[in-house]
């Protein structure tokens, strides 16, 4: 594996991010709605005070719940595609480079835009905060911002292994639709439904929100606002009494599978099926 | 392999689930020779081209001087300049920006890439984007693209096919002067004209078999037998490689 290939193409994917009109105003939109909801949420309270992070911080919360995971799936998923589609694959994978070279650089590039327009978002909103809020709850916005890049990454990996599958951009954007809807919607209402018809005891019910990335993302940051994951009931207080302070760590765990192991299948599938 | 032997393919299986895009195919191309792979759609000649390339996966054995394509693929692709049938940029990128990126892949200076653009016409366009390039330009950049580094073997899939009458032409006097510099080409092409000036050899191709491989001439005193003649449709039409002939 050449790393100098891997550069190049990642620096080629990054500018290619930066010109692409639908990734700047999606980029737009998030910093705008970060800046306007970290200025809602402190100006809401009256008063400008330590109280207004953990406002702010759950209405970013829900907007990263809804825009990462679409704006992830979305470029990922029209990655591979969409060159394919355009028929500039075929011209990149003649050159003196492996399929893996080109997938981890075009995923490395991909991923570099994603977290620089996730700190961009975050930025504007932290200077907001700093400036009004307290210092002391730094560490929980930290928390937020880092969960917020691992979110986006485990939601481009899933994207480039929609995007090796599909032969044209509207079907892996179709499919990558599919997955945000999965992943935000019907896995809440699959776990309530099952939890229900099944009486799935505590540590099932965890598992299996845990291993949904935005659910692991949501737990992880409420609990690092709250100091602990009591407040999601049964399931929460089991999280606690086998992690304990680990939680974090732990859900940061499953973040990080998700990322590697879609990439690793986009990979090994890539291989196996470069351009056919 | 011998040593003049710069691409030996063996048993060229390549299958689509039930569909055989290449049956069986064997060939031996020798240093600077021309080859021609001629067909109609469908006929196996970009899958063959693709193969070679290592870019799909394959059954059988394909070797590019000494190396072989399954599992030395990025050596292969080093001696290997690719021109597909109907090239394609970043068409927001610049010219410069192009030839920057692939230069870069195939770790050639830019001077020496710059030197290749104003050898083939190129350098007052560098700034201007891909997109807005004629059918033409765009097939000289991926010429261009395709010589950095200055590979031994030229693979063109039907270099000409979107072409008008004059851009063909003058791609052809390109094309000519790379024969003469010693390539070795291998190309599909429709037109017999263009088979008939740059071919030394002639592979033909139906439905994935091979069914002819000999000189030009040979394959024209072929083509007079009934049994090939219906075994080839429009694309290859005898007439039209006879009425080519005359032209020549």
């Amino acid at each position: 594996m050449n790393i100098q290939s891997i550069l190049i193409i990642a620096g080629k994917e990054f500018r290619d991010a930066k010109r692409s009109r639908w990734f700047l105003i999606i980029s737009l939109l998030f910093a705008i709605l970060a800046l306007a909801l970290s200025l809602l949420g402190l100006a809401g309270l009256g008063s400008i005070g330590v109280a207004g992070f953990s406002r702010t911080a759950a209405s970013l919360l829900n907007l990263v719940l809804l825009i990462v995971p679409l704006m992830s799936l979305l470029l990922g998923a029209m990655s591979v595609a969409s060159e394919r589609e355009q028929g500039t694959l075929v011209t990149l994978l003649a050159q003196p480079v492996t399929s893996s070279e080109v997938l981890l650089g075009k995923f490395l590039g991909t991923a570099s835009a994603l977290t620089a327009t996730i700190l961009l978002g975050f930025g504007l909103s932290g200077l907001v905060i700093s400036w009004y809020g307290d210092i002391a709850e730094l560490r929980s916005y930290l928390v937020l911002v880092g969960f917020t890049v691992l979110l986006g990454l485990a939601s481009l990996s899933v994207g480039f292994c929609i995007s090796i599958f599909a032969h044209k951009s509207t079907a892996a954007v179709g499919v990558a639709l599919f997955f945000w809807f999965l992943f935000l919607f019907l896995s809440d209402l699959g776990l309530m439904g099952m939890s229900i018809v099944f009486r799935l005891p505590p540590k099932y019910l965890l598992w299996l929100t845990a291993l949904n990335p935005p659910e692991a993302f949501k737990l992880a940051v409420i609990g690092a606002l709250h100091g602990g994951l009591e407040v999601f009931g049964v399931a929460g207080r089991y999280a606690m009494d086998v992690f304990g302070d680990w939680f974090v760590l732990f859900l940061g765990g499953i973040l990080t599978l998700w990322i590697f192991l879609p990439l690793a299948s986009a990979l090994w599938l890539f291989r196996t099926k470069c351009t056919d | 392999m011998r040593e003049e032997m710069i691409l030996e393919v063996k048993k060229l299986t390549k299958r689509y689930g039930k569909l055989k895009a290449l049956d069986q195919v064997s060939f031996e191309v020798r240093a600077g020779e021309s080859i021609a792979l001629w067909g109609t759609n469908g006929a196996g000649k970009t899958t063959l081209l693709r193969s070679v390339l290592g870019i799909i996966p394959y059954e059988g054995e394909i070797e590019v001087m000494g190396f072989r394509v399954a599992s030395q693929g990025k050596e292969v692709r080093r001696r290997i300049g690719y021109i597909p049938q109907e090239i394609r940029f970043h068409g927001d990128q610049t010219v410069w920006e192009t030839i920057s990126f692939y230069s870069r892949l195939r770790n050639v200076p830019f001077s020496e890439a710059e030197e290749l653009l104003s050898d083939w016409g190129l350098d007052g366009i560098q700034h201007q984007r891909v997109q807005t390039l004629s059918g033409g330009m765009k097939q000289k950049l991926g010429l261009v693209i395709a010589l950095l580094s200055n590979p031994p073997i030229l693979l063109m899939d039907e270099p000409t096919s979107n072409l008008d009458v004059n851009a063909r032409y003058e791609f052809h006097l390109l094309l000519e002067e790379l024969k003469h510099s010693g390539k070795t080409f291998i190309f599909c092409s429709h037109r017999a004209s263009e088979v008939l000036k740059f071919a030394d050899r002639i592979v033909v191709l139906k439905s994935g078999v091979k069914l002819l491989d000999g000189k030009p001439k040979e394959v024209k005193d072929y083509l007079k037998g009934e049994t090939l003649r219906r075994l080839l449709d429009e694309g290859v039409s005898v007439l039209d490689f006879e009425v080519e002939s005359k032209l020549r």
